[in-house]
């Protein structure tokens, strides 16, 4: 029995040890290689420029459309069906069961709603002739396939003219060479919504139609120059991924597990991050980071015009707009911390027949659901921590119906009510609330707004994203306001440590007491046999 | 003075594993709690999981051995000397008093220490693990075990921190109250303890008693055939001899310089 102990601890305690060792470094795996050129590369089976059909002389948008559809049958129904073509869609919302939500109807705190502007707003929709309530949804030839596949960047729609071609587009041209979207084709919309480039999203710039890996680690040209659609893969015209600013539902996602699997680091502990931690939130650590973004619009401040009574503007020293009369003032901002929320993917919204809590504001454009302990009922899915770009406003509301104004912004010409262009909000207003069905009282007065932006996109660097120490730490960390939770190095119980400093310091001056007796007597202890001494 | 073999290899061994382990969680854990920055915080977090798997791994050999070489006797609480211990401390200490408590193999510990050590081992330590594994695999929700909060968890897991702490400083200091400062470390780290020869004498004595009671008591039974009672009884008779010889010739050994020393 006594050989047979050292020898257990001789050999078994390594050889654990070396297993667990072992197994932590197993745990690392093969990081699979992608085969980039192969996944990411689209080539078309066709040369279109060889098509007798293409090479007519186009004059207009639809002609080109009837050419596309006449190969390329049932994709017209198929993309009448998507949300790019509705600007609507079915979404569930806590406590108001389905509705319509989309570009459509929708308010937020940017240019507020399309409704009675939409001839200058549908220059972003994928259709042709959208310029007021009576535009037809079923007619196959207003679908705009040009503005998603021309591979030229020559192609062009016009202002005000819901969404025609500028008149200088060479159509026949464009229709010869298309092709997959790119990232400009995306772009046009999707960075420049809301009036500018990157005024939304603050994650969507012109900046990554050509960017360093610094941008944007997937886009960057000097690295995997992956296109928007390597992401936002598209079946039937329906493209993967949808904004919480329109949507409520997680679903239809277009998400980073696609290509990364949910155990992406070598790092087991990080791996357990992921279940409460949004990727994104420690590989997206500041946004905005080609070009500035919007932070705040303050409408209230709108209408204020020069001596000969024009529109004005001036900017802020960076050169981004700081005021224009026809929108108020805005605060941009670049290279933006996010601000992090709770969010298990579901979002409410606030729609437009909704009274106002006045006591409760900011007022929530689109609250994201999540908090720590919270389950969604639905899905049984736990909330994780996001970054999440907030936009604040100040805009038009009822101070009478305590409901918002949708207020008509856009006219071509001049008397029509159109507040861009006659600066009356009361006229606005009413020919706003009209136009949509709405009662409006007259009296309108300016709130408070937020609105959430969940951050997707400018995917840093791995060396740049956070460390521990950004969120592990007592003060001033990342997530220092998200308390309902105990985080280790973040939180401790102060009494409880204090309590374990005096205990320290007792024993300290127990011990330094004890010595000094021991010292000052010097009878025992410091010598080996006392008796000498004697 | 004799010289007693008084803390076995596997003794030590864990004795020594031991304080580095538990020093390399207090260090690590300690800059986990934020309180200082030493080695980072990813490299902390690390090697605190590390050393915790390393822990238990010796803690389960521990436990192993306890049981096998009635070890674990040492820790039962016992109320002889306990008053005479603290006035030892107290007092007697600081007049040359002799240690209250004399050290045999199966009763190295006194009063004080009984009870330190069991509330240690017995309480501490377990709370230590079982905390320190809910940190480990506590993520809510899990479907195995649904914990709300961390915060419970690492209170109890940060108070026993303090405790150790408090405990290491005490140890280290009274280890220096042996027969001589560094006696007590001497003996945990070669294992042999010096003692008068009266008190190595006894235990000596009771080291064959033991033996004795094994033969007589448990190890065979009437059917046992007589060979092999007399192999048992000579293995053991061996086993003293050789102990008694190693006693003698490195108590000697120690105490013959010493005396030639004085003269």
């Amino acid at each position: 029995m006594r050989k047979i102990i050292p020898f257990l601890i001789m050999i078994l305690i390594p050889a654990v040890s070396a297993i667990i060792i072992i197994q932590q470094t197993k745990r690392l795996g093969e990081g699979a290689k992608v085969d980039l050129d192969t996944n990411f590369t689209h080539v078309c089976s066709v040369d279109h420029s060889k098509f007798d059909i293409l090479n007519a002389d186009f004059k207009t948008g639809p002609e080109v459309t009837k050419a596309c559809l006449s190969c390329h049958n049932g994709r017209g129904a198929e993309l009448m069906a998507t949300s790019h073509w509705q600007w609507s869609r079915e979404e569930y919302l806590k406590g108001k069961g389905v509705v319509p939500l989309g570009k459509k109807n929708i308010l937020n705190n940017f240019c507020i709603g399309i409704s009675s502007s939409e001839a200058t707003c549908t220059r972003c929709h994928i259709g042709y002739g959208w310029t007021d309530k009576t535009f037809d949804f079923s007619k196959e030839s207003n679908i705009d396939c040009l503005v998603c596949h021309d591979n030229t960047e020559t192609y062009q729609k016009d202002r005000g003219v819901g969404g025609l071609p500028k008149a200088d587009v060479d159509l026949s041209y464009v229709a010869r060479n298309i092709g997959l979207p790119k990232r400009a084709n995306c772009g046009v919309c999707h960075f420049w919504g809301g009036g500018g480039n990157n005024v939304k999203h603050g994650d969507l710039d012109k900046a990554m139609l050509d960017c360093s890996r610094k941008v944007d680690v997937h886009m960057g040209t000097d690295g995997m120059d992956m296109s928007c659609v390597d992401c936002h893969t598209a079946e039937n015209h329906k493209i993967l991924g949808k904004a919480y600013a329109l949507s409520s539902e997680n679903k239809d996602r277009a998400t980073c597990t696609q290509c990364h699997t949910e155990e992406p680091h070598i790092d087991q502990l990080l791996n357990e991050h992921t279940l409460r931690i949004a990727c994104q939130t420690c590989h997206i650590p500041t946004y905005a980071k080609g070009n500035s973004t919007k932070m705040i619009w303050d409408w209230s401040t709108a209408g204020e015009l020069d001596e000969h009574g024009e529109a004005q503007h001036w900017n802020d020293q960076d050169g981004n707009h700081k005021y224009m009369s026809i929108k108020g003032t805005f605060v941009y901002d670049d290279n933006v911390v996010p601000e992090y929320y709770w969010f298990n993917g579901t979002a409410n919204h606030h729609l437009i027949e909704e009274k106002i809590d006045t006591t409760n504001l900011p007022l929530q454009m689109n609250t994201l659901y999540g908090s720590y302990i919270s389950k969604d009922s639905s899905s049984n899915a736990v909330s994780k921590i996001w970054p999440v770009k907030v936009h604040r406003g100040k805009q038009i509301y009822d101070s009478k119906n305590l409901t918002l104004i949708q207020p008509k912004l856009w006219d071509k010409e001049k008397g029509k009510g159109a507040y861009w262009t006659d600066f009356d909000w009361d006229i606005a207003s009413r020919k706003g609330m009209e136009y949509i069905g709405m009662d409006y009282s007259g009296e309108y007065d300016f709130i408070e707004t937020e609105m959430y932006w969940p951050l997707n996109h400018q995917v840093a660097e791995k060396e740049k994203s956070l460390k521990c120490k950004d969120c592990h730490v007592r003060e001033n960390g990342r997530l220092a306001k998200i308390n309902d939770f105990y985080m280790p190095g973040r939180d401790r119980i102060a009494t409880l440590d204090l309590i374990g400093y005096i205990l320290i310091i007792l024993t300290i001056l127990g011990v330094i007491a004890h010595t000094y007796f021991r010292i000052k007597y010097r009878r025992t202890c410091f010598f080996d046999e006392p008796s000498d001494k004697e | 003075m004799k010289r007693v073999y008084l803390y076995k290899m596997f003794e030590r061994f864990w004795h020594w594993a031991q304080m580095l382990l538990i020093s390399g969680l207090l260090i690590t854990g300690f800059e986990i709690h934020s309180t200082y920055e030493l080695i980072g915080y990813d490299t902390a977090v690390k090697w605190h999981n590390y050393s915790a798997w390393g822990f238990i791994v010796l803690i389960v050999f521990a436990i192993f051995w306890h049981f096998s070489t009635n070890a674990w006797k040492n820790y039962i609480p016992t109320a002889e000397n306990f008053k005479a211990q603290i006035e030892f401390y107290i007092t007697g200490i600081f007049r040359n008093a002799p240690h209250p408590t004399k050290k045999r193999v199966l009763s190295k510990l006194n009063p004080l220490q009984r009870l330190i050590y069991l509330f240690l081992k017995a309480i501490v330590i377990p709370i230590m693990v079982v905390s320190g594994l809910l940190y480990f695999y506590f993520h809510y929700p899990s479907q195995a075990i649904e914990v709300s909060t961390l915060k419970p968890i690492a209170i109890v897991h940060t108070f026993g921190a303090f405790m150790l702490v408090v405990f290491l400083i005490a140890h280290i200091y009274l280890i220096t109250t042996g027969n001589t400062i560094f006696s007590n470390l001497k003996a945990m780290i070669t294992g042999w303890e010096e003692m008068d020869d009266e008190d190595a004498k006894e235990i000596v004595e009771e080291a064959i008693d033991e033996v004795g009671k094994n033969i007589t008591q448990g190890h065979y039974s009437p059917s046992t055939k007589k060979k092999e009672v007399k192999d048992i009884i000579v293995e053991a008779l061996e086993d003293i001899e050789d102990k008694v010889q190693k006693e003698e010739l490195k108590g000697q050994k120690a105490i013959t310089k010493k005396k030639k020393n004085k003269k």
